[in-house]
């Protein structure tokens, strides 16, 4: 029998703010500054529209890590928008911590339109944190797998 | 209790009799005495009527639709129960002017459940006293301690003060509120993986019987997210453990800064889960992130998920003592 010598690519998905991140996200393509192709962007009106099932969906079909982009706090489009989103995150990522679910597969991150070179890293160190840890076990459906 | 019972029924005679309300929402006994369901009553059947150690249920919830009704409608509330019945004025879901609270004393009710598991089999009836709750079974008179057969929402009571009320019945005793979050504090000093196990196997025992939703006073939604076709996990059996995940994280963050912590979820819950563990958690994070606040405490205060402050701490320090 082959023995298949995989080295685990993640699966990342990435919600950003059309107003700023998802602006940044092209910045950095123009700027060509790179970022790991494991990232899927999904495109949000605002970081307060990310419903918290969105984030459970993603993990269910197959996401290993899940991270939410937006405006830095002050400068949201809607003006409050991120700042409910920011208290939303907050205690939701503590409950998924509090049933066990890895902290570092989810994250926020304010990246403004002007920060290609951030968003670059941030992608970056995120798809290095998720592969460092391995494929998402604690919140899989069976009958998504591949 | 009997004595309080007494006075409730006299009380909803002398409203319906003088016609301040055509009705009266309340407790009345199943097939045993420890079989308590809510029930309407009118003058016809108020002899029905129970106030007993077994009567754990909240009536807030069935209001909602009951206060659409014509005509003013009594309803007795225990203390706790005050809580969502206030919250569910502040969402809006009843009609104030439609109801005329009583509000009855309450001191602690008693889990048929954790009776059984000491033995006593048969029960007719129960009294409390002092400490001790006497039950009279068929097999002769037992006596327990009280606090070892009391439901779980009853041990980690929010003190026996009504929020609201029109009329009391019975006394206010003044009690010191008993720590809630023992069994969460002892949870978040587990491991990631400890922490996983644990949830794993108290929630791989749900059936999706929907008794948690549709008794939760927060859960008042006209058309469920869980009712919806695309959500994947309507009204059917958890297939997989994704699942149960997934609804029991959905169902307490639907809940989030709106649960009274009145712990009727792990009440009805027929396979025992301890879900109030997991509403106490958001409410003990709220608590500590942005400040104290009681669900249902007054009609007024705005919810944590509903507000903000600039100083917020950031996602990633929800595990950090301070924050920023």
């Amino acid at each position: 029998m082959q023995v298949e010598n995989k080295t685990f690519k993640p699966t990342i998905v990435a919600f950003c703010c059309n107003w700023c991140s998802y602006a940044g996200a092209d910045l950095a393509g123009s700027a060509r500054l790179s970022y790991p192709a494991e990232v899927k962007i999904i495109r949000i009106p605002c970081s307060c529209r990310l419903n918290p099932m969105f984030i459970l969906k993603a993990f269910q079909r197959g996401a290993d890590g899940v991270i939410l982009c937006g405006c830095h706090p002050g400068d949201c489009h809607y003006t409050t928008g991120n700042y409910y989103a920011r208290r939303r995150m907050t205690t939701l990522f503590s409950m998924l911590n509090y049933l066990g679910i890895e902290k570092e597969r989810t994250r926020v991150e304010w990246v403004s339109a002007a920060e290609g070179a951030k968003f670059s890293a941030v992608m970056n160190d995120f798809v290095a944190t998720i592969t460092a840890l391995g494929e998402n076990k604690k919140l899989e459906d069976l009958r998504c797998k591949k | 209790m009997q004595e309080i019972m007494k006075q409730a029924k006299l009380k909803a005679e002398e409203l319906l009799t003088k016609g301040v309300v055509n009705r009266v929402i309340g407790w009345t006994e199943g097939d045993f005495s420890y079989d308590c369901s809510p029930a309407t009553f009118t003058l016809d059947n108020l002899d029905k009527f129970v106030y007993t150690e077994f009567c754990g249920a909240n009536l807030s919830k069935y209001l909602i639709e009951e206060s659409k009704k014509e005509g003013k409608i009594l309803v007795f509330l225990k203390p706790c129960d005050t809580y969502s019945f206030n919250q569910l004025i502040q969402e809006h879901r009843i009609k104030r002017e439609n109801i005329y609270v009583v509000g009855i004393e309450c001191r602690g009710k008693v889990d048929i459940d954790k009776l059984r598991a000491f033995g006593i089999d048969g029960v007719l009836g129960c009294k409390t006293e002092g400490d001790k709750l006497i039950c009279d079974t068929i097999y002769g008179e037992k006596t327990v301690d009280k606090v070892d057969v009391m439901l779980e929402k009853c041990l980690s009571c929010k003190g026996k003060k009504h929020v609201v009320y029109d009329e009391l019945i019975g006394e206010e005793v003044v009690e010191e509120p008993k720590d809630r979050f023992g069994m969460v504090a002892q949870l978040e000093a587990m491991t990631e993986d400890e922490r996983y196990k644990f949830w794993q196997n108290e929630l791989s025992k749900c059936i999706r019987c929907n008794a948690c939703r549709n008794v939760c006073p927060a859960c008042s939604c006209v058309h469920c997210v869980f009712d919806n076709p695309d959500s994947n996990i309507a009204s059917k059996a958890n297939t997989d453990r994704f699942e149960e995940k997934l609804y029991h994280i959905i169902r307490a963050w639907h809940v989030a800064g709106r649960c009274t912590d009145c712990g009727e979820c792990s009440r009805v819950c027929p396979q025992g889960i301890p879900l109030h563990l997991i509403n106490r958690k958001f409410i003990k994070d709220m608590n500590e992130f942005y400040g104290e606040y009681q669900a249902g405490e007054d009609t007024e205060t705005k919810a944590p998920l509903n507000s903000y402050t600039f100083g917020d701490r950031e996602p990633h320090e929800f595990d950090t003592k301070e924050g920023k």
